[in-house]
This record gives C-alpha cells, structure tokens and sequence, in this order.
C-alpha cells in the first residue's frame, strides 16, 4: 500500500454558519492524480479551500492528514510550508508587490527565512523563475509586475503554476485550474503538472472540463454532489459525464 | 525587487532606542525668556540683527495661541523645555575629533558608515548643534556650500541674510516663530549655477536628552541650472516626558534647478514633531518633498511649494504610519502662481491600533495662472478597527481652464489578500507587511535603495508587533 498523502475522513465544513461540506471521505495515495468533478456548489472549491484553512471556512468535523499529519490543527502558512499548495480559483492581486519579490520570500519562508538575501540565491531564483515563466507561455516582464495586477484570468491560473514550479510543493490542489484557460494554455499546464509526476507530487484537479485530463493520466476522478464524494472511478467517469451529464450519476445515487 | 538589495546597515527599531548619558558644555535654563534668547545669540556670537530678529520672533510666539485645528497641543509645556544644549565645543570635520559618547552614538546608528558608502556630504546633529559637518572636496571645489547653519551665517553673511526668513516669516505660524527666536544647528546649503550633485546630502537629526528642544534651520539654495537631493534623518530615544522638535527649513529653487528633499523621521513617541517646510521655485524649476513620517507622538507637518515661475513643476510625496498613541497630521501645499505649472500630491497613509493619520492638503491656483495641471491622491490604509483616518482637502482654483484632479481611497487589507500570502508559507506578520510596502510603494520607491530598505525593516518591525 502506497502512503497516503492526503487523508480525509467525515471531514464536514461550512461557510457563514451553513454547512457546505457534510462528511467527505478521500485518499489521495502519493504520487497520484485525482480528480473531483461535479455540480455547481456541491462544494468542491469548499474542500480545497477548508484545507487549506481559509478563515472563512469553519471545520465542524471530521479529520484531514497530510502525510499522516494533521492538517487542520496547523497554522495556514504551516500547511504551506508541510507542502500544501492551493492553486487559487479566483488569484488575489497585490498592488506594488512585484511578483518575484512575493515568491521569493514565499520560498525562503518554507526554510523559514524571511527577509534573507543571498544574492547569488536571488540571481539563481530569478534564472529559473524566468525559465518557468518561459515555459508556460509568460512574459518575463511577470515577474516585475505588482502581483497579479492587471494580468488576464487565463494569466493569473499560469502564474498560479509558476508558484508551484518555484515553490515545489508535495501535494496540489487546483481548484479550477482550466477555467478562463484557452486550448494552448490548459495543455501547457496539465504538461506542467504531468512534468512533476516524476517528483513524486500527489494532486487533486477540480475541474469542470475533461478536456485538461487529456494530457494528465489521472487515476481517479470522484464525483460531488451535495458536500460528499459520491462515486469514485477511472478515467472512464470523466468522459461519461462529458457525454451525460451529472444527471445520471445523480440519479443513481438518488440525489436528484 | 528589494531581495537584490543587500542591506548596506542593520537596522532595528530597538537600535534607537538607547541614551547617553547627559554631557554638555552649555546648557541654558529650562523654560523660554528673553534671557534665554539672548544667551543663545551670545555663546553663537551672533551679529546684532539676528539677536533683534530672535528677540522679535519670540515676541511673536509668545503672543500668538497655540493653534487648536490640528493634533493636540494641549500637553506642551513650554516651561518644562530646555532651549538650548551645546554638546561640544566644536565642530568638527572629523569624526575623530568628536567626543567619543557623541560619536559612538552615530556610530551606532550607522552614519558615519553611510556617510563612507552613499553620500556625498553629511551633517550630524547633537541636542542643539551640529557636531560634524563635512563635503566631498570636489564639491567644495566647485563652489558647493554646505555647512551649519551657524557657519552659514559667519562665512556667507550676505547670501545668508538675503535668504534667511524669507520664505518663512516670523509671522507666520507660532511654531516657526519657537523656531526664529531659538534656532540652533540645521545645514545651510548653496549649490551654485550649474552644478548637479547626483548623490545625496545628508542630515542626521539626533535628540538625546530629555526635555529637550531641537530648532534645527534650514536652508537651502539652487541655484540657475543647479541640482540637489539632500536627505533628513532623525532619532531619539524614548522617554516618559516629551520632548520637541520644531525645524524649518527654506528652499529656494531658482531658474531651471531642480531639489529633492527627503525626511525620514522615525523620532521616539514622546517627540512632538511640529516642522514649517517651504519651497519657492522659479520658472522651469522643479522641487520634491518625500516626507516619510512613522515615528514621534504628533507630526504637524505640511510641506508646501509656491510655483512662482513658468512652467515650474512640484511633487510632493508623503507616508504617514500611525501606531498606538500616534497621531500623525501631514498633508501639503502647492501654491500655482505661475503660467503652465504643474503639481502632483501623492498622500499614502497606515494606520493601526487607535493610532490616526490625518491628511491636510491644499492646491491654489491663483489668477493668472492659467495651464495649470495638478493631481491629488491619498490613500489610506486601516489595519484594524481602533485606528482612524480623515481627510481634509482644500481647492482654490481661480482660474478656470486649470485641471485639478482629487482622488481618495480607504481600505483595509482583505482577509483574502493575508490568506493568500500565508497559503504560500508566510507568517501573518509578514504577509500583513508585505501588503504595506506594497502599498507604499509608491514611496519608497523614490528612496536611495539604502533608505527603502530601512524603512521595510521598520515597517517589518511594526507590523510583527501588530500581530501576536
């Protein structure tokens, strides 16, 4: 049995009072993709988001662990620093923070050294941020704009990876990573992200689209519904569900 | 990005936090009085007309109420201050002829290390005078003047007095007024026509003593064509009773000259900071007040710029950090006299804990002066709930085709915005940090990279305070 990245059992969550999540169960074992399709508002950004400890995102039960720790119990700059990356669907934007002045500090962060400046280690980073940005279609020019400030949707979800490239964390959760994405560009990223595989990163794709899981080869694809994973299966689900919609699986599983 | 930026000085908030102990070879009795005035004018061996200017000046403050539109003046006590504190005998051009306590102190505080680095002349400043003055000699040799204001007035009598009080009258406010009556130390400068000095001077400000009265003056001459950046420090040690720092300081920029001027004040929080800054600049001319503002109990401050020439441009550029028990009350003024000037006002202020920052601003543009373009923009930012901002912006725009844009925004720094910091791996603290020096970016920008990094590692410094 391959060691669990993730862990979640019962994990139950609500935003403002009401419950969103009510009781996911999922294991995520190292190295692999997942994948969670599934409804509008059956609470799959609310997964990702409570697991990585928005302040808006109240845990009411249940457990989570990260390579056998436990997650909600951590601070958020912990978990981030344990190797959890959230990949924003709505990236925030930071007026006069250049974009490699924030990642950089991000990154010394992990080895819990802010505010440090080697700079042969900047010269070094900012080589390989450039290299990253190369590699994703961005302009270098990125990396000395306020933070996101000003960049498309389709941008921002770039940049999002070249966070992940700097930052190398071990588990990933993208919540929709491909929306605002043209064809080029969701193939450039689900590249990047099948790049890290041989790392060993472990990754859970929220998506509405299979079209990104064409260059992936995720080995699950779960389906929400109703703040719970109602079904898990290969590949195979995703493509149904292009072809049938939600309605079927939800009828199956009498949630209708 | 500032992580290429090698920090030339260790800086720490607690780093200016220290006092000697109390060692002068004159100090004058506490309170103010003519006698006390005249004192000042007798151990400087002033001319008779600058003691009848003192004497009229103090004339003028006792007089004159202590104004009640800004912060809170009411714990002033004009008896409990010493006036007047010579640390020295001399001053020298060399710091090693300076006392050891004095120069140990700026040692410590890293000037004469700056001075050695970036600078192209330094004037430090002890209680009530200046103990080091000194220029790069390549200056001095094109004609550059830069000197105590004392020696200003010995070895320049006549371009002293044709300046001296002239843009500041004694009239004009109760504080300039403190200041004429009692001034001791500041720089005087001259750069002649022509002549462009492409690094800065600088003036550390340093208060030691306890109920202390800092006058420091000012003044500064470009002249046709010249070019100048002159930079102002200033510190203090933190005691229980207040202390006040009263300058003023006088620029001229005359025909096509250009002067920056920069104020990092980071005084203790019992200093009351209550400083006349003016500037006249003729016809193509061009002057920038950058005027950082995060230390001392109250700053009343408003530098101002009277656009008298064709064509002359302003800009001044302001930050003001308020923490518990701060209040700080800055602004500016542009004054468009002449045809085709332009001015812009850029107020960025943060304030946390019931700290409050108030923004006092006023754009004029008088008859005649027509093609006038002038833009203000203050942003505030709340870190908390306690903490308080206002904005009191004056127009007067006299004649019709000038363009005069205003624009203010409040905020508060999103929860979305701190989440997303610490989702990739910073602490609170040092996300809520980041997001204020990207706020104030527009500021530090404008500093010598040594000074930009000071001040993110005071801003660094406050914020891990704000958050447990």
């Amino acid at each position: 049995m391959p060691e669990n990245a993730l862990k979640i059992r019962s994990l139950k969550s609500a935003v403002e009072g009401k419950e969103i999540l009510a009781g996911v169960d999922l294991d995520l074992p190292a190295g692999q993709i997942h994948v969670i399709m599934g409804p509008n508002g059956s609470g799959k950004s609310t997964l990702a988001n409570t697991l990585m400890g928005h302040p808006r995102y109240e845990v009411l039960g249940g457990e989570a662990k990260l390579f056998g720790e436990d997650v909600l119990s951590m601070k958020v700059y912990e978990r981030a620093r344990k190797g959890l990356f959230l990949a924003f669907q709505y990236p925030v934007e930071i007026e006069g923070v250049s974009f490699a002045h924030f990642l950089w500090n991000a990154s010394q962060s992990h080895r819990g050294e802010v505010g440090r400046s080697d700079p042969k280690e900047v010269v070094a980073f900012r080589k390989k941020l450039n290299e990253s940005l190369e590699s994703l279609s961005l302009s270098k020019d990125f990396s000395n704009r306020s933070l996101n400030v000003g960049a498309s949707g389709g941008e921002k979800k770039r940049l999002e990876i070249a966070q992940i490239m700097a930052l190398k964390p071990r588990v990933i959760l993208l919540d929709e990573i491909d929306s605002g994405l043209d064809i080029d560009s969701s193939k450039l990223v689900a590249k990047a992200i099948q790049g890290m595989r041989k790392d060993g990163v472990s990754a859970i794709i929220i998506t509405h689209y299979p079209r990104i899981l064409e260059y992936l080869e995720p080995e699950r694809v779960h389906i929400m519904a109703q703040g719970k994973i109602i079904c898990s299966r290969g590949i195979e689900l995703a493509h149904e569900l292009e072809k049938r919609g939600y309605d079927w699986v939800l009828k199956e599983y009498s949630l209708n | 990005m500032t992580e290429n930026r090698t920090p030339e000085i260790e800086f720490d908030f607690k780093k200016y936090d220290f006092r000697d102990p109390e060692s002068f070879v004159f100090k004058s009795a506490k309170g103010l009085s003519a006698g006390t005035v005249t004192e000042i004018s007798r151990q400087k061996g002033e001319p008779e007309w600058m003691l009848a200017i003192r004497l009229k000046a103090l004339d003028v403050f006792l007089k004159k109420p202590t104004p009640v539109w800004g912060g809170d003046l009411s714990p002033l006590d004009y008896d409990a201050y010493t006036y007047y504190l010579k640390p020295s005998k001399e001053k020298s051009e060399s710091w090693d002829d300076i006392p050891e306590n004095i120069k140990k102190t700026f040692d410590r505080l890293g000037v004469p290390e700056a001075e050695r680095k970036f600078l192209a002349g330094l004037g430090a400043q002890y209680e009530s005078e200046m103990v080091y003055h000194s220029i790069r000699e390549d200056l001095a040799k094109k004609g550059v003047i830069f000197l105590d204001t004392e020696s200003g007035l010995r070895e320049h009598p006549d371009l002293f007095r044709k300046y001296f009080a002239k843009l500041v009258p004694i009239e004009d406010n109760k504080f300039a007024a403190l200041n004429t009556a009692c001034w001791s130390g500041g720089s005087f400068i001259y750069v002649p026509k022509g002549v462009e000095i492409d690094i800065p001077l600088q003036a550390y400000f340093r208060i030691n003593s306890a109920n202390m009265g800092q006058f420091e003056r000012t003044i500064i001459v470009a002249d046709e064509g010249a070019k100048l950046h002159y930079i102002e420090g200033c510190t203090a040690p933190a005691y229980t009773t207040n202390s006040l720092h009263t300058g003023v300081i006088e620029i001229f920029v005359h025909k096509g000259a250009s002067v920056r001027y920069t104020t990092i004040q980071n005084w203790a929080h019992n200093i009351y900071n209550l400083v006349t800054q003016r500037s006249m600049v003729e016809e193509g001319g061009s002057m920038e007040w950058v005027d950082g503002n995060l230390g001392s109990r109250l700053t009343m401050k408003y530098p101002s710029i009277y656009l008298m020439g064709d064509g002359a441009k302003g800009k001044i550029l302001s930050i003001t950090f308020a923490a518990e028990g701060q209040h700080q009350d800055a602004g500016g003024k542009i004054i468009h006299k002449g045809k085709n000037t332009t001015s812009t006002i850029i107020s960025k202020s943060i304030s946390r804990k019931n700290g409050r920052c108030s923004y006092r601003g006023l754009v004029k543009v008088a008859k005649g002066a027509t093609g006038v373009k002038s833009s203000v923009k203050c942003d505030a930012l709340m870190l908390d709930e306690q903490s308080r901002s206002d904005t009191y912006p004056t127009m007067q725009v006299d004649e019709e085709d000038a363009v005069v844009a205003h624009e203010a925004t409040v905020g508060k720094i999103s929860d979305d915005v701190i989440h997303y910091l610490m989702s990739r791996g910073l602490k609170d603290s040092d996300a809520q940090a980041m997001v204020v020096m990207g706020f104030i970016q527009a500021f530090s920008r404008e500093l010598p990279m040594e000074y930009a990094v000071e001040l993110n590692r005071l801003v660094q410094l406050e914020m891990e305070g704000s958050v447990g």
